[in-house]
């Protein structure tokens, strides 16, 4: 090894950029946007009410109380009371499991089925990319939310055919993601390398491509959940899906629609408010995801 | 030298604003530019040299700024200059060209009428005028038709020739100072030669002064008059041209020097400490022969190459119905991106596979590694053809542990997540004997040494490490396995020259110690002179010639070895 | 450009004949009575089996599936259960209303967005970039139909600016001769006002509703493909040719930032015919929309399939016109094909 130190002149250890953990990364994504840090409390927020809501709200979501109808908020009714008498902020809590079950459920189902579709189309073309691509294509063919309609008029109205529909709208966007990643990695000069190492295309596909896209996923997940949530809500606005009197905030709105014209505009606006800041949240909760993920974007 | 320059730069500070606080880029500089005089500014990645062109002329993005000093042009001071001042002067007295001229040009508006655009702003023609003046612009600057070429858009035309149409550009309205940013990179050398000669006729013809700015010494060498030396947002050296190299006064233009191969000079050579006062030899008397490393005795063939045949189908040509009812065009003859060629490579030899961008040394390097399937032809590797076993099954046979590659970008060729030692432990996960984490750390250890990596780095990711840190990691995974052939496609190409001298060396020293054969691919003609015992010179997917390095380089027999040969810009040696 | 046009022509063809296998699978595949669903939750046995024997569900699937295609081929769609009418019959009668008020909205998203999102990029990190971003944030987070029952409740009910969220035109006007089927152009054609003002305070409420959706995508890529080539070197080759900065952000970005724009309207055209129906609802706009909710509420199936399928085709066609535009602006697209 004696040789060596002609060869090694310079300390090479310090040209090295320093390195920096996550967590500090993550703090200091949150330092220099707390909007960031807020999407993430308001996040906790909406997964306590989720989890908990139902347990904790001073009234039965579905108790009905006519003699107290239409009552404008006050000490004993938060946000009010509908035309039934319910109580509005408990049946807005309430709302949360089911609204946020729907978002997540969808979401992870497109994730699996359109991640798994675009990685395996990306990577290894020919007539599996054909076929994803199709599929894709067809479904793009369609305006998202009228397509949806479509699968759940088609299918049933229930709560597990909005999923469905929605992970199917959502579909095209993950697949052509997880595609264009997998397919601009797979001829990088580190696929290559392992390819050289003796890595089965298999192999190569998990360890080197499927890792290297997860970041990419995640951000386009925690975009979605927004979307999917909206979708959701817009067919139970229209009375697909969820039925009344179950709370949920689409149908919320849609009941309280009629009372907007005469003055009682509580009816619909805190159900509307509660699914604003869960797709805001959501939202910013991506573009946070983002930052964290790939710390060129900011600079 | 009595006459007041044409620019004057006076302790120019640029600073930027960047998430680590304000960074100075450019710290007190001194620049002057005398008329009709050509100033070139060498200097590495992140030595600020490009951002003094920009500050100059005061396009600076959002987070930067001059902090401090004076930039005085013809009498003019532009850092106090209003911003309708500085846009009258630029294109009309200061004009400046860029790397990467394709993306230099607006893609959707036609080439003449981007000279018209600059024409007309500083009022050098009317709309009526316009056209006829672009055209002049375009021939000037030596475009065949530019009549047609008027209507081209930047898609359509080769990236020498968008480079000519950037040069019509920045000459149109007679600027008196012309500031070229890294004018030819990413050109080949032919090109490059075309376009720098083009330069300096039409600079001189009109007695204009011009910076360059480059990474390339022997570009610097070889076009300018005088020379200044920057590293780390400081100008450590100004002398002229002939001088600098001749008697380079600071350390930092020494080593650089030092590190840019060139005739006559041995491999050690590059390296900064060691034979540091050694006599130059002389540039005409011992060139060619004295510059060849010391050569092993070279054993029997590794590999040999027959006839090596790649071809990819073009797009068929005529519409979906004609192809439907049988009457399209018959198929259009296959592109032959590597056309029969054939080569051997001894044991213990390095090989240079050489020549311009789309000559397809590296489809040939890929089929060599079997990662690509030949067309037709024979790879026979110690006697086997190995060409006839398929690229996707090639990761399962005993061959794959005795081909490796290095390759030409280091940050590219490592996954983002993997640690170093996982890099480096890939390839004996899979093929290896080595069992058990502590075997395995320690082999990962010996390999990090040997290739000069500090062992408490292997622990890192990519991003953690340097751009020879991360070469050092591609290299310890390629001889992981000790194999038998390693093709080097273009290792040190995203390298600095300083790195590149180490990196080189590192290569091969490990050549003569594994006892490896290289087959080095490369565009560098003066590296493939340092390291190659024998050379192919591809053009077109066809070898033009072959032969030892002597003989190629020394005296080419092909005509277009010779033109490859004085395209390179040499400095004085 | 003739030949690009044909080029893509070609390609809606594939994507045609997915929409039609699409909406004929939703119908005839799916779990659930076909002929139930089409005769709707009311009807006797006897009617059940004579949709059956209408429809042709008794025979194979292919048989079906030509029998599908040739009817759409004629335009036959089938009959409404509410309405009594041919769905072909209803879907035109009152396509004209959703167009109209889909293109108002998007023209009044447009005229905010594209300048916003220009301003932005050219004073990056100013007030109005801050503004650009929270309207890109909360934009997309406002569910549409609830931003239209805001709007009523503030402009109408509480200002009493704007009509009563009662369809395209007051009921004391009778509709103007249809010439276009657009209320706010057919009344400048019978040179009428007092209509056209009418039929505008009418379509604001809604249109501004579709406007604010689609403003956050709009805004949002404008800003960002203006900054990506505000940072690219064609334009710092041209500010470093003294090009005045109306040239340079116009001619040279502008039109460069809004290849990646034109693409995105694709995008909004697909949430903008989804938020449409949101939007009838809310404002009881006589359109499409509304028809197929009406449909949904009454579980009458063929006005739904033909509202899926016309609007599939319908952007299957804008799809085509935005390719074409694009195909206008970038010579790369025109002469490669």
């Amino acid at each position: 090894m004696n040789e060596m130190s002609k060869i090694e002149p310079a300390p090479l250890r310090f040209e090295a950029p320093p390195a920096t953990s996550l967590l500090a990364h993550a703090r200091h994504i949150v330092a220099e946007n707390p909007v960031t840090g807020f999407a993430f409390a308001l996040f906790a927020l909406i997964v306590l009410a989720a989890l908990l809501g139902p347990s904790l709200v001073p009234y039965d979501p579905l108790a009905s109380n006519t003699s107290a109808a239409l009552q404008g908020p006050s000490a004993s009714h938060w946000f009010g009371t509908d035309q039934l008498g319910r109580d509005i902020f408990s049946r807005v809590v309430a709302a949360t499991r089911l609204d946020f079950s729907i978002a997540v459920t969808s979401v992870a189902l497109v994730f699996v089925l359109g991640g798994l579709a675009g990685v395996t189309a990306g990577f290894f073309g020919g007539w599996v990319d054909t076929l994803v691509g199709r599929i894709a294509d067809t479904i793009m063919a369609f305006p998202l939310f009228v397509l949806a309609m479509g699968i759940v008029a088609a299918l049933g109205n229930s709560v597990t055919n909005i999923v469905i529909a929605t992970a199917i709208i959502n579909f095209p966007l993950y697949a052509r993601v997880a595609r264009a990643e997998a397919n601009i990695r797979r001829e990088a000069g580190f696929v290559q390398a392992a390819r050289l190492s003796g890595n089965s295309e298999w192999r190569l596909l998990l360890t080197q491509i499927v890792p290297n896209i997860m970041p990419i996923m995640a951000v386009q997940m925690s975009l979605t959940m927004g979307y999917a949530i909206l979708n959701a809500a817009g067919l139970s606005f229209i009375g697909l899906g969820v039925r009344p009197p179950t709370p949920e905030w689409g149908i919320m709105v849609a009941e309280g629609a009629s009372f907007i014209v005469s003055g009682e505009w509580w009816v619909a606006l805190f159900p509307g408010l509660a699914l604003m800041t869960a797709v805001f949240c959501f939202n910013l909760l991506g573009d946070g995801v983002r930052d964290l993920v790939d710390p060129q974007r900011r600079n | 030298m009595s006459a007041p320059p044409l620019l004057d730069v006076r302790k120019l500070t640029v600073e930027f604003a960047t998430r680590r606080g304000t960074v100075q880029a450019v710290k007190a500089i001194d620049l002057s530019v005398g008329k009709g005089e050509t100033v070139a500014v060498v200097g590495e990645s992140g030595s600020g040299k490009s951002v003094t062109s920009y500050a100059m002329v005061r396009i600076l993005d959002r987070a930067g700024r001059i902090a401090d000093g004076s930039i005085s042009f013809s009498g003019v001071d532009l850092v106090a200059a209003s911003e309708a001042q500085m846009r009258d002067l630029r294109g009309r007295e200061i004009s400046m060209i860029f790397q990467n001229p394709r993306a230099a040009l607006n893609p959707i508006r036609k080439v003449g009428r981007q000279i018209e655009d600059v024409l007309v702003q500083h009022v050098q023609a009317t709309r009526a005028t316009a056209r006829e003046k672009a055209i002049e612009a375009l021939e000037k600057v030596r475009i065949a038709r530019p009549e047609e070429r008027y209507d081209a858009y930047p898609f359509e035309l080769s990236g020498g020739m968008c480079q000519r149409v950037v040069i019509a550009l920045a000459l149109a309205c007679q600027p008196q100072l012309l500031i070229a940013d890294e004018p030819t990179t990413g050109l080949d050398v032919t090109t490059q030669k075309a376009v720098m000669d083009l330069i300096v006729e039409l600079t001189r013809e009109r007695g204009m002064s011009t910076i360059l700015i480059t990474h390339d010494l022997g570009l610097a060498a070889a076009y300018s008059d005088r020379v200044v030396v920057m590293e780390k947002g400081r100008v450590v050296e100004t002398a002229g041209a002939l001088d600098i190299f001749r008697d380079p006064q600071h350390p930092y233009t020494r080593k650089l020097m030092k590190a840019t191969p060139r005739l006559g000079m041995s491999l050690q050579d590059l390296l900064p400490d060691g034979r540091e006062v050694r006599e130059r030899p002389s540039p005409e008397g011992e060139a060619g022969a004295a510059g060849s490393p010391a050569r092993s005795p070279l054993g029997p063939p590794l590999l040999v190459v027959e006839n090596l045949v790649k071809e990819y189908p073009r797009p068929p040509k005529g519409s979906l119905l004609a192809r439907l009812t049988g009457k399209a065009e018959p198929e259009a003859q296959p592109f032959r991106a590597v056309d029969g060629i054939g080569f051997e490579v001894r044991r213990g030899e390095t090989l240079g596979l050489v020549g311009e961008s789309g000559c397809g040394k590296s489809t040939t390097s890929m089929m060599l590694n079997r990662l690509l399937d030949p067309t037709a032809g024979r790879i026979l590797f110690d006697g086997q053809d190995i060409g006839a076993i398929p690229a996707k099954g090639f990761a399962a046979s005993p061959f794959r542990q005795r081909i490796q590659m290095v390759f030409q970008d280091p940050t590219d060729s490592l996954n983002p997540r993997f640690t170093a030692e996982r890099a480096i432990a890939d390839p004996i996960l899979r093929m290896g004997k080595i069992r058990g984490r502590a075997a395995l750390r320690a082999r990962c250890e010996e390999l990090a040494r040997s290739v000069g990596l500090p062992t408490e780095l292997i622990d890192r990711f990519p991003h953690q490490l340097s751009g020879g840190q991360k070469a050092r990691v591609g290299i310890a995974r390629a001889i992981a396995l000790d194999p038998d052939l390693v093709i080097l496609d273009e290792p040190t190409a995203a390298l600095d020259v300083s790195v590149q001298a180490v990196v080189l060396n590192l290569l091969d020293e490990l050549k003569q110690r594994l006892g490896m054969s290289y087959i080095f691919v490369s565009h560098d003609l003066n590296v493939v002179r340092l390291l190659c015992d024998r050379v192919v010179v591809m053009r077109s997917g066809r070898i033009v010639e072959q032969g030892t390095a002597e003989e190629v380089l020394g005296d080419p027999k092909a005509a277009y070895t010779r033109e490859l040969l004085s395209a390179i810009p040499h400095p004085p040696a | 450009m003739l030949r690009m046009i044909a080029a893509r022509l070609k390609t809606t063809i594939p994507s045609l004949i997915g929409v039609i296998i699409v909406t004929f699978l939703l119908t005839r595949v799916l779990p659930g009575d076909t002929a139930a669903y089409f005769a709707g939750p009311a009807a006797s046995k006897e009617a059940i089996a004579d949709i059956r024997g209408k429809l042709g569900l008794d025979r194979p699937l292919p048989v079906q599936f030509v029998s599908y295609v040739t009817a759409l081929a004629k335009g036959d769609l089938g009959t409404s259960l509410t309405t009594g009418q041919a769905v072909t019959a209803d879907l035109a009668q009152r396509l004209p209303a959703s167009a109209e008020l889909t293109l108002f909205g998007l023209l009044m998203s447009m005229a905010i967005a594209l300048p916003l999102g220009v301003l932005a990029a050219v004073r990056q990190g100013s007030w109005i970039d801050h503004l650009c971003r929270i309207i890109a944030t909360a934009g997309v987070s406002l569910p549409v139909f609830f931003t239209g029952l805001l709007l009523v409740y503030v402009f109408y009910f509480i200002l009493g600016w704007a009509p009563a969220p009662l369809g395209r035109l007051d009921v004391f006007f009778s509709e103007p001769p249809r010439v276009t089927g657009f209320l706010l152009i057919d009344s400048l054609i019978a040179r009428d006002a007092e209509m056209f003002r009418a039929a505008l305070s009418q379509i604001l409420l809604p249109a501004l509703t579709l406007a604010i959706f689609s403003l956050a995508p709009i805004t949002r890529m404008t800003r960002a493909s203006m900054l990506a080539v505000l940072g690219a070197d064609f334009v710092r080759t041209a500010r470093a040719s003294g090009l005045s900065s109306g040239k340079v952000i116009g001619t040279y970005a502008f039109r460069n930032a809004m290849l990646p724009v034109v693409t995105t309207l694709g995008m909004v055209f697909s949430f903008l015919l989804g938020a449409n129906v949101l939007v009838e609802k809310v404002f009881a706009w006589p359109g499409v929309g509304s028809y197929a909710v009406e449909a949904l509420l009454a579980s009458d199936y063929a006005p739904i399939q033909g509202f899926v399928l016309t609007m599939a085709i319908l952007y299957v066609a804008l799809n085509l016109l935005i390719d074409i535009l694009y195909g206008v602006i970038d010579p790369r697209v025109r002469l490669e094909a």
